[in-house]
């Protein structure tokens, strides 16, 4: 009995079963539309939208709405992002690492449109970005001054950040869809995609694929602690994830979230507009 | 007790499996379990239920069962990595012990965390117990055997918890399961990174959708792939 085989065509089997993933995302999109209905959204960039704030990490309070605008707003920053780099011949090509950030760009590309179709007419534009936050980083080498190691060394960390930042952020996210249901699973599927995203680019640093601790590791500057803040956390529903093993393995196990608050102050380190 | 109306499903995921792989499923046992009484003459469960009720365990309802169910597979998965770490593969890189021994270590915890969430919110007859595995001819010394089931089982728990989390009814169980899962996921970039570096597996096109959407499984998929590990039965009845 060869185990891995039958297991493989069960995964591919179920992969290839689209009708009903098509249809339960048509059945979320016209959830969505319903919800949106009654719910006065101005059509600003997601950084001027007053969204209400919990300082809890558990929860937080976004409509359903705003939740999946929160995670527009992160897609179309992840997408310009990885677009701009392949652009800008700052990634290696022929290698790995242009294989990897492709595979990403596409990914992030497909999140945009997938979260624009659902949010329909309560979609958001893409705001400006800008991923020097003000001159502080080089991600695409435009500075002369600058090597391209040290600006693609820096376009690795900001990849980083934005990928870590993003499974937080759709994870602190998951609560505020629980009442539809196709939503929350959409959301399910996309935040564990920047979870593989976020492993393989820390790898690519030279890290573990999993957060130690609240640690950013090297070449990610002090403002971007907002990014791991709380990933230290030790105790999970009254366990402390920290006796078998350790604080580091307690802590790699579990991955925290970001309150709507929390990953829009980080996006916005890079919103012009 | 609403009654194995997912039943019809475990039989047509049998019939594949049996098509795909041949006969002799150490996971008889729990497919067949609650069908009828049919016994199938299958593997003889090496754990008999300490119940004393006839009947197989059952994962339960509501939150409980969705606990349960996770509790199962995170079971087989620290049971599997104990296996690879107390025997590593002839010829394991320091990079791919280093990962193999966190993966282990998250994995126990994970399983330690779900016995002590349950207890938490069960009486001690409704926590799954102490479950049972048999990896059939896996030869746990050889790396892309290992890695191979590594990778099934890493995406499989991804997509269990993806089409889990919404048949949870409280949100910090919703939550918990957030945390855990994308550390999954993570694993799961990282084994299969280790089987195809360089390339994009990590997040491949065989298991992300065109719309960049990962899988997301219900329990009646899940359970017939973890049960060809576990011969221990239960059932999951009021899991859809």
């Amino acid at each position: 009995m060869n185990i891995i085989k039958l297991l493989q065509h069960f995964t591919s089997a179920n992969l290839n079963n689209m009708p009903e993933g098509a249809m339960s995302r048509n059945q979320a999109f016209a959830h969505l539309a319903n919800i949106g209905k009654g719910i006065a959204m101005a059509a600003a960039p997601f950084g001027a939208v007053a969204i209400a704030s919990s300082k809890s990490h558990a929860r937080t309070m976004e409509t359903p709405t705003e939740a999946l605008q929160l995670a527009l707003t992160l897609e179309y920053l992840e997408a310009e992002y990885y677009q701009m780099g392949l652009d800008s011949g700052v990634i290696p090509t022929g290698g790995r690492e242009e294989k990897v950030f492709m595979q990403i760009s596409k990914h992030e590309s497909a999140h945009v449109t997938f979260l624009k179709a659902g949010l329909g007419e309560n979609s958001i534009d893409k705001p400006a970005f800008d991923f020097t936050a003000g001159g502080e980083f080089d991600p695409f080498n435009d500075d002369p001054n600058i090597s391209e190691a040290v600006s693609y060394a820096q376009f690795l960390a900001l990849a980083q950040a934005f990928e870590d930042t993003g499974v937080r952020a759709y994870k602190g996210q998951a609560a505020n869809l629980m009442d539809a249901p196709d939503l929350l699973k959409a959301a399910l599927q996309i935040h564990s995609v920047e979870a593989r995203h976020a492993s393989e680019v820390r790898r690519i640093r030279g890290l573990k694929g999993w957060i130690v601790q609240d640690n950013r590791g090297d070449g990610i500057p002090e403002a971007a602690q907002p990014v791991y803040n709380g990933e230290d956390a030790i105790m999970q529903a009254g366990f402390n994830t920290a006796t078998d093993f350790g604080a580091d393995a307690g802590t790699e196990a579990y991955d925290e979230p970001l309150t709507g608050t929390e990953a829009n102050n980080i996006a916005n380190l890079f919103i012009v507009t | 007790m609403k009654k194995i109306d997912v039943y019809p499903k475990y039989n047509r995921d049998r019939r594949s499996f049996l098509k795909a792989g041949g006969a002799g499923l150490a996971a008889a046992g729990f497919l067949l379990t609650g069908c009828s009484d049919d016994d199938d003459g299958g593997t003889p469960n090496p754990n008999p239920d300490p119940d004393p009720d006839p009947e197989v365990f059952d994962l339960g309802s509501g939150d409980l069962a969705v606990l349960n169910y996770a509790y199962a597979l995170e079971q087989l998965e620290a049971d599997f990595y104990a296996k690879v770490y107390n025997s590593f593969y002839a010829g394991i890189t320091t990079q791919e012990q280093s990962i193999l021994t966190d993966i282990y270590y998250h994995e126990v915890i994970h399983r330690n965390f779900f016995k002590a969430a349950i207890s938490g919110v069960a009486s001690e007859s409704q926590i799954l117990p102490a479950l049972e595995f048999d990896y059939g001819d896996l030869d746990f010394n050889d790396r892309s055997a290992v890695l191979a089931t590594a990778k099934a089982l890493e995406d499989t728990g991804v997509g269990a918890y993806n089409g889990a989390g919404n048949l949870l009814k409280t949100p910090e169980y919703l939550l918990l399961a957030g945390k855990i899962v994308s550390v999954e996921a993570r694993h799961a970039a990282a084994i299969r990174s280790l089987i195809n570096p360089d390339s994009k597996d990590f997040a491949g096109d065989d298991i992300i959708d065109s719309s960049g959407l990962d899988t997301a499984k219900l329990p009646s998929e899940i359970i017939p792939i973890a049960a060809d590990f576990i011969t221990t039965a239960f059932t999951a009845n009021n899991l859809p």
